[in-house]
């Protein structure tokens, strides 16, 4: 073999693999509900997909997508708040775990059982956050954690009295397979290690203020919002920026130094250790690790837009047809490659396309400019 | 050899070993005749309750509720080939697809034990949810499903680990479940209607599992229903029955002559009728109290349906029912004209009959009667009694078996219209609130209350009215219940026996060695309070412990919490005892609560009923913690 003929394979070898890596960000054909084809109210708090059934948290009850048709479930039907804020689905039973404004309900083949704090154990009735672990169903309540045991129906309450919990309204709840995870709005985060039954807090170096002195150093921000813990990576949103921890390390995220299209964040979920869905004030964003992209509806124009930004911070506008509902997101679920947005005015679907956008033809053809 | 060995035995020695070997022999002779009978304990009564033959129509299994055993019978010879000890007070059984395995709920012991069919032997015992009342194997055998009565909950057991892997979701007092021909739907029924608002009409649900998803895909609703107990499906998969009880709870019980009590019924649904219906077993003035079991024959031509109030197996045309059923304005449950139509017979059979099992072609009916220890044979074409199956067990009549038969036995009511087993299902309670005495609607309402270990806790009724059991069960019961005077006083004395013996069920919330968890812990000490949390001193009789004391945890006096209500003529209420307080619910005297939290946080205002204004929502629940281990 030649030397030329033999180094070029070799380059070939070597660039192969960085070609395949070059990241692709998601685009999307977006379809959005509303109280126009059948959501009972645009105001959807969560989303949660169960398989091919789409569930929708909604200021005036859960509404179910099945077979393309709505079906709604109300407090006539004992649900226990029209103000539904959270949605959690058991995947052993099927049983869906509904926090409302007024208690905590259970929709089991149709069937709605309610529980809130003048008929069992709940701690408080306005139950933001709800997740499931095996036999035990965790909330995050206006007034501490509340865990109700399906098995034998006891309710264990965790508040200031028994944790590191300064400030007992939680926000939002995540479970993983070692750790539960509580947003504690102006408590910074606290974390149930499963296995010893112990409590950690997690909180903000600069204290309760509103500037970053000590970036990086832990969490940006005590008011949070939401967690997700995946492949043992903490992701946090908070009203000021977001967090990143691996256990050992935080990276925090700002709209100054990151794609994040605003600070202000309702939900984080995230896909692995490295890549999360932020849902903001000012629009959907995707993080890859590096790169990110921006789904809304313009501030200014209201029209369909998509924004990508590379890891040097250069900025490309995409051309695109179609943005979720609203640019106020509150939530995010995934169905496959498709993703359901929850927003302030609908609830939208996210048809995965299979043209994505290679970020690397994208920035290489001429330089970004422009602001988001 | 010694010189011992050869010695010429004295005339005292060849006497003590002539009586040593007698002994011996005698031994082995009591031995061998001791294993030609099967090993049993027939100093018990049996109470066979359910039934499944083997494969091949030869064996029956008889599962004994009393004796904790499952007797097998050769149907050829009548008689018993085996008997199998397995766990505390077991109610549900069945086989496997292979006939290979026999699986039995041990509803005392939350377990289920497995039988080899071919050792008839316990091989391997599984713990489930609590109370398991019936147990089903998926046709794969991979797949254990079980029904927990007090924990309302199916387990969901891998039977390749014996691990449970989950628990549905069921109906209050999950008690019997039936697989679909094709294996694919299970279907469970529940013995307690759904814990509701106060003073409404019972509904009960039958659950439907997918056992592919080994989820619930479907809860039928039954209106104004309350005890739903076994549930039969026809061969092809279109036809389901399901007896059950509809209770009239909602108007003055005063009202039995007019047949306002109890409607005993059927729901049925399935591809054949539509959506569910319920029609009447019932005539226009006899009663069949209780329907329990039900089979359906293999050409659905019949149905029956064992009466165990009325000691009777109702027999029902399907395609009549049916008929009426799609007749013009549809069936109605309260129509007890209707059951003319498609009632063809009522066979009299043994006490209190159970669980019912028909052989493979459909010519033999078998028909366990529980208070009577024997099968009864039926002959399907003639629908006639051919023979009786003798199970053994204790043969002397006790006063306690006695008024066990009374206790379950609707003959002594006003035409048949229910016993003491209609309101205490298996001698516990029915989960309503009923409306008894004579005084205008809606006046005094009562909950039901269980009946178990009594002893100690008179007075009876919640206002404390009658001292003792015998005024209970006697003069109030004829005169308010029965409409009827019909008890002799041996009869009396003989149910007051059986009443004031009734057990007490295990405590599942109790840790095995008496501790208490430290939320338990914490609950004792605020039960047993004594201060405010300021310090201040709380009036004795209004101390949790002043009136819930003593071993069953009641003073056996009257107290006014604050609990009466306008339509009460008195405030003074009974001091309930607390024991197994946990199962019982709703609470306070007319059922108003619908959970332990609701007593306090809803019916508790002004600490009338135990201080509790001054605990946090943690220290509520670590009462209730305590409570429940009581």
């Amino acid at each position: 073999m030649k030397p030329r003929l033999l180094i070029t394979l070799l380059l070939l070898f070597i660039a192969l693999p960085l070609v395949a890596a070059t990241p692709d960000m998601p685009r999307f054909r977006w379809e959005s509900f509303t109280t126009a084809n059948g959501l009972p109210d645009n105001h959807v708090f969560a989303v949660l997909v169960d398989g091919d059934r789409i569930w929708a948290a909604t200021e005036n009850g859960v509404a179910l997508l099945d077979g393309g048709k709505w079906k709604v479930f109300t407090t006539a039907d004992g649900l226990a708040h029209r103000a539904v804020l959270s949605l959690a689905l058991d995947k052993r039973t099927g049983d869906v775990w509904v926090g409302t404004m007024g208690g905590l309900s259970r929709i089991s083949a149709g069937r709605i059982d309610t529980f809130n704090q003048l008929n069992s154990g709940l701690s408080n009735d306005v139950v933001y956050g709800v997740a499931v672990q095996g036999d035990y169903i965790w909330t995050a309540t206006a007034a501490g954690a509340s865990r109700y045991n399906t098995r034998t129906g006891q309710w264990s309450l965790f508040n200031e009295r028994n944790t590191p919990m300064y400030e007992i309204w939680t926000y939002a709840v995540t479970v993983g397979p070692d750790k539960v995870y509580y947003a504690v709005w102006g408590g910074g985060v606290l974390e149930y290690d499963i296995a010893t039954e112990r409590w950690k807090d997690y909180n903000d170096p600069d204290g309760e203020t509103e500037i970053v002195l000590f970036k990086d150093q832990g969490l940006i921000h005590e008011i949070t919002t939401s967690v997700s813990y995946v492949d043992k990576i903490l992701w946090v949103a908070t009203y000021f920026g977001d967090s990143r921890y691996d256990g050992r390390n935080w990276h925090n995220f700002l709209t100054k130094d990151s794609g994040l299209p605003s600070n202000f964040t309702n939900q984080v979920k995230a896909i692995d250790a490295n890549r999360a869905w932020f849902s903001t004030d000012k629009g959907l964003a995707y993080y890859d690790g590096t790169n990110w992209a921006i789904y809304r509806p313009a501030l200014d124009t209201h029209k369909p837009e998509m924004l990508l930004r590379d890891v040097a911070g250069a900025i490309k506008k995409i051309p695109v047809q179609s943005a979720p509902a609203h640019n106020y997101i509150l939530g995010v679920d995934f169905q496959g490659d498709d993703i359901w947005v929850a927003t302030a005015k609908g609830l939208s679907h996210g048809i995965r396309q299979k043209n994505s956008v290679a970020i690397a033809g994208v920035f290489s053809t001429e330089k970004a400019k422009g602001k988001k | 050899m010694s010189s011992r060995s050869i010695r010429v035995a004295s005339k005292p020695q060849v006497i003590a070993v002539a009586i040593a070997v007698a002994v011996v022999f005698g031994f082995l002779a009591f031995t061998l005749s001791a294993k030609a009978k099967p090993d049993s304990d027939e100093t018990r009564y049996l109470s066979p309750r359910e039934m499944v033959l083997s494969l091949d129509g030869r064996k029956l299994y008889v599962l004994c509720e009393a004796s904790d055993e499952v007797r097998v019978i050769d149907t050829n010879s009548s008689t018993i080939l085996k008997v199998i000890p397995v766990g505390h007070i077991p109610r549900g059984i069945s086989l496997s697809s292979d006939g290979q395995q026999l699986f039995v709920a041990n509803s005392w012991d939350d377990t289920v034990s497995v039988l080899d069919t071919r050792t008839l032997k316990v091989v391997q015992t599984l713990p489930t949810g609590f109370e398991p009342n019936s147990v089903v194997p998926d046709r794969a055998g991979k797949t254990l499903y079980v029904a927990n009565r007090l924990s309302n909950d199916i387990s969901v057991i891998d039977l390749q680990s014996g691990q449970e892997i989950k628990r549905l979701l069921a109906g209050r007092g999950a008690s019997y479940l039936a697989l679909s021909p094709n294996g694919k739907l299970l279907y469970c029924t529940h013995v307690y209607p759904k814990l509701a608002a106060h003073r409404t009409p019972p509904e009960s649900e039958v659950t439907v599992i997918d056992t592919e998803r080994q989820e619930v895909i479907e809860r039928k609703s039954l209106h104004n229903v309350a005890g739903v107990f076994h549930i039969a499906l026809s061969a092809d998969g279109k036809l389901s029955v399901a007896p059950q009880l509809r209770p009239k709870n909602l108007v003055p019980l005063a009202h039995v002559e007019h047949g306002w009590a109890f409607g005993d019924s059927l729901a049925i649904f399935g591809s054949d009728v539509g959506g569910v219906v319920q029609v009447p077993l019932d005539e226009l003035e006899r009663y069949f109290a209780m329907p329990y079991a039900a089979v359906i024959t293999p050409d659905k031509t019949k149905l029956y349906v064992s009466n165990s109030g009325a000691e009777s197996i109702t027999v029902i045309d399907i395609p009549k029912m049916l008929s009426n059923v799609h007749a013009p304005g549809g069936p109605d449950a309260n129509d007890l004209s209707a059951s003319a139509n498609y009632v063809v017979a009522r066979i009299p059979v043994g006490r209190n009959p159970k669980g019912m099992v028909l052989s493979g072609d459909g010519k033999r009916l078998y028909v366990a009667n529980r208070l009577d220890d024997n099968i009864s044979v039926i002959d399907t074409t003639s629908d006639m009694v051919v023979s009786s199956i003798d199970l053994g067990g204790k043969q002397d009549m006790t006063s306690l078996r006695r008024g066990e038969r009374v206790f379950y036995t609707a003959r002594f009511a006003f035409q048949g219209q229910f016993s003491c087993a209609n309101c205490h299902i298996d001698a516990t309670f029915d989960g309503l609130q009923w409306d008894l005495e004579p005084d205008g609607f809606g006046v005094d309402i009562v909950d039901n209350r269980s009946i178990e270990d009594l002893s100690g806790t008179e007075p009876f009724k919640w206002n404390g009215g009658n001292p003792n059991m015998a005024t209970e069960c006697g003069p109030r019961t004829e005169k308010y219940f029965y409409r009827s005077q019909s008890y002799n006083s041996a009869e009396l004395a003989d149910l007051v026996t059986y009443v004031m013996a009734l057990p007490l069920r295990p405590n599942r919330y109790r840790l095995q060695a008496g501790e208490l968890t430290a939320s338990q812990e914490r609950g004792k000490a605020i039960f047993e309070r004594t201060k405010y949390k300021n310090g201040k001193s709380i009036p004795e009789a209004n101390q949790c412990a002043y009136c819930h004391s003593g071993p069953k945890y009641t003073n056996q006096k009257l107290a006014d919490v604050g609990s009466g209500k306008p339509t009460d003529r008195s405030p003074l209420i009974d001091v309930p005892q607390l024991t197994n307080v946990a199962y019982s619910a709703p609470y306070l005297h007319d059922g108003s609560a619908r959970s332990m939290e609701e007593i306090w946080t809803v019916f508790n205002p002004h600490d009338t009923h135990g201080v509790t204004n001054d605990l946090q929502k943690d220290e509520l629940n670590d009462l209730i913690e305590y409570l429940r281990t009581l």
